[in-house]
This record gives C-alpha cells, sequence and structure tokens, in this order.
C-alpha cells in the first residue's frame, strides 16, 4: 500500500514560492497607483 | 501567546496603504496557496506564475477598493488562483507545451533552412576557396564546369553554346572534376561545412 500512495506524495508536498517572487509583489504594490478622474479610472506606475 | 492580526485588519490596513500588511498577508498564506497550486499543475515555474498573477489580481483589486469582505481573505484568493488554474489548462490543451528532454529534442527533427551565423561563414568560405580551384583548370574544361553548376545549363545547351558535341561537353566535365579532385588532394584541401 505505502508504495502506491508513495506515487502522490510530491503532489502533497508544502511548497513555498521563492523570496523573489514575494519581492516583485510588495514592488509591484509599491509602484501601483490608482488615479480617478471624474468616471475613469486609470493604473499608473511610479518608480 | 502570539497575537495574530486578522487577515480583515490586515486588509483593511492595506487598502489604507500600509504596504507592510501586504508582506504579512502573502508570508502568512504562501506555503497554503502554494501548496494548493502546485497540487494541480505540478510544475514549479508554473506553480510560481500563477501565485504571482493570483496576488497581481489580488492587489488590484484592494487598491480599487473593489473588494468586499463577504467571506474571508484566504477563501477569494484560492478561488481566484483556481480560476487561473483551469485558464492555465484551458490555454494549455488549446496550445499544447511540449517540453524536450535528453533523449529527445524537436529541434533536432524540425529546423529552419537557414544556417547559422557560423555556417553560413564556413559555407562562403568553401565557395570561394572552390572559385579559386576552378581557376586553376584548363579553360576548355572550367568552362564546362561554370556553365553546367553555376549557369545550370544543360549539356545539350552547353554543346551549343560552346560549338562542341554532347559527348565533349560531357568529357569535359568529367575531367573537370578529376583534376579539381587532384587539386585538393595534392594541396591538402579540407572542403568540407
Amino acid at each position: 500500500m505505502e508504495k502506491i500512495y508513495s506515487n502522490y506524495q510530491e503532489q502533497t508536498e508544502f511548497k513555498k514560492v521563492c523570496p523573489k517572487t514575494i519581492n516583485f509583489l510588495l514592488s509591484f504594490s509599491k509602484a501601483l497607483y490608482d488615479v480617478k478622474y471624474k468616471d475613469l479610472e486609470f493604473e499608473t506606475f511610479l518608480n | 501567546m502570539e497575537l495574530q492580526i486578522e487577515d480583515s485588519e490586515l486588509v483593511r490596513d492595506y487598502i489604507s496603504g500600509d504596504e507592510k500588511a501586504l508582506e504579512i498577508l502573502i508570508n502568512r498564506h504562501n506555503q497554503r496557496i502554494t501548496s494548493f497550486i502546485y497540487s494541480k499543475v505540478l510544475d514549479r515555474d508554473i506553480t510560481e506564475d500563477i501565485f504571482q498573477d493570483t496576488f497581481i489580481k489580488v492587489i488590484k483589486t484592494l487598491k480599487r477598493g473593489r473588494y468586499s469582505e463577504e467571506g474571508k481573505f484566504l477563501p477569494w484568493v484560492m478561488r481566484i488562483s483556481h480560476n487561473l488554474i483551469i485558464d492555465h489548462f484551458r490555454k494549455n490543451k488549446r496550445m499544447p507545451m511540449f517540453e524536450g528532454n535528453d533523449d529527445f529534442n524537436i529541434f533536432s527533427v524540425i529546423g529552419d533552412d537557414k544556417l547559422n551565423a557560423e555556417k553560413q561563414l564556413i559555407k562562403d568560405q568553401i565557395d570561394t576557396d572552390l572559385r579559386e580551384l576552378i581557376e586553376e583548370l584548363p579553360d576548355d574544361q572550367k568552362e564546362v564546369l561554370l556553365m553546367r553548376i553555376y549557369k545550370d545549363m544543360s549539356f545539350k545547351e552547353i554543346s551549343e553554346n560552346t560549338g562542341v558535341s554532347i559527348n565533349t561537353a560531357l568529357g569535359r566535365m568529367r575531367y573537370a572534376l578529376i583534376n579539381l579532385r587532384k587539386i585538393i588532394e595534392k594541396n591538402n584541401i579540407v572542403l568540407t561545412n
């Protein structure tokens, strides 16, 4: 039985994304601004 | 006992401009979301991509103020990643991804006809060397060979143009090739691409 279930072990492993991806998301969040003008909405990126 | 700030409070803080709140949210749910995505796609790189796309959607929705705290933060994020996983499989079905391995590479079977820069340089060099070797041939042989190879003329056309019989043209071509080989051998020239 153990052998059969071992095929799916990798599928159930706990994983985490690499710090690079997290850093990208945090930088993306800091750079993204939502500008509203009258009824319009713009996404802008500030470096 | 460690005091843990609720997700809903962190979301409120983030919407108010506290970027640190997002970092806490990502780190708190990193393992759960990543494991969920990986269990479906079974590919490390695709998992990273889907995780990234999920949070890009999360960030955009929160910044636009379109998030409503009806349910909980994590189930909402999981739903986004679930939809992106479905999108990934749909896209893959339309355009299946092929990955080569050590035993088989698709580019060894298909490829464009163009030579790469290095091979083109070698070919040009060989062409130039060959033209120089042809110059060494007697004029009558050189004339037939140039007409046949470079002008793509038939032996009938060559005989009409040079005023000799077809057999003579054939003989000159034969001797031209024999003599070319002799020159190549004598000078130890290697003409290969």
